[in-house]
């Protein structure tokens, strides 16, 4: 926690710069948050375990789970993953320029999946299996559906910073901070979505 | 600039620690999905490599990209995610274990 105060450049680079920053409270506190979102995940995941298999008449996993699509937003996350570990590095190296580079191109695949995740729900919805057609989809919507909120919430935080560091704030030990906090946030959900796709629709369709 | 970092001890990042990170969960993502798509294991197989595969790429994630490691700095961070780890452990291994149980004594499978 001491080196909290460090803002010369020298000290600074000492420290590892900004991206980690454990030693600092606020991306402790952020760290604790993002353990109760844990919890919050676990007990969805909980009623989705418990409800997997009341159908109630309508379709299976197996009869609407679309793998491509899952493999394609599998993909676009994990790569949106180490996107954003480069922009990291170069917030490290103070190289601000690419480091708006990589946190737009994080946007672009954040906002795509979204984009996907939005087309397989309307096309559900729209054939008829909504949340409200089975226990089954209740627990899907709601599970896959707080996982997309997350990102959703992640992607306008990425906008709000993006936009902060082309002003007065740059990349100040503060605005490393907020960098590092964005930075547990997104690889958190990626690790959320590891299990999404693994319990929910690959084991889904089996 | 890629050199001024990788000096740096892998805990803290460099391009290398991510590039590892992202080779390893590729290979475990797409080894989940053959396990599921070639139909190669029986249902329960296939769900035991499913959950073996993402409890590996979890802690992937957590070591390459969330530099969670074992070192003194970074201990209250692993306490309070072994903390939680266990919490969730508890909720959903309870539940699935309470309602199975309910289940049968209902029943109602």
């Amino acid at each position: 926690m001491a080196h909290e105060a460090t803002m010369s450049p020298l000290a600074h680079a000492d420290d590892h710069g900004g991206e980690h920053h454990h030693e600092s409270p606020n991306v402790f506190g952020f760290w604790l948050y993002l353990m109760t979102d844990c919890v919050l995940f676990g007990s969805i995941f909980a009623a989705f375990a418990v409800l997997r298999n009341q159908y109630a008449g309508g379709p299976s996993g197996k009869e609407l789970f679309d793998l491509t699509n899952v493999g394609i937003e599998t993909a676009i996350l994990l790569f949106s993953s180490i996107t954003y570990g480069f922009a990291s590095l170069n917030a490290l190296a103070k190289n601000k320029t690419m480091v708006l580079v990589w946190l737009a191109i994080t946007f672009v695949l954040g906002a795509s999946f979204v984009g996907l995740e939005l087309k397989e729900f309307s096309s559900m919805i729209a054939e008829g299996n909504g949340p409200d057609r089975s226990a089954f989809l209740s627990a899907f919507f709601t599970l896959v559906g707080t996982h997309g909120l997350h990102v959703t919430c992640g992607l306008i935080w990425m906008a709000v910073l993006m936009v902060q560091m082309m002003g007065p704030q740059d990349l100040s030990e503060r605005m490393m901070n907020k960098l590092a906090c964005l930075s547990l946030f997104w690889h958190f959900l990626d690790i959320v979505w590891i299990c999404v796709f693994s319990f929910v629709y690959l084991a889904g369709v089996m | 600039m890629a050199q001024a970092h990788t000096a740096h001890d892998g805990s803290h990042g460099s391009y290398s620690a991510y590039l590892i990170g992202f080779v390893l969960a590729v290979i475990l993502t797409v080894a989940s999905f053959a396990a599921v798509m070639t139909h190669a294991l029986s249902p329960g197989m296939a769900l035991a490599a499913l959950t073996v595969l993402a409890v590996v790429q979890i802690i992937v994630h957590l070591v390459f990209f969330l530099h969670l490691n074992t070192s003194s700095e970074q201990s209250w961070n692993l306490m309070c995610f072994i903390f939680a780890a266990a919490t969730v452990v508890v909720i959903i291994g309870g539940t699935l274990f309470i309602m199975h149980d309910t289940a049968i004594n209902m029943m109602s499978r």
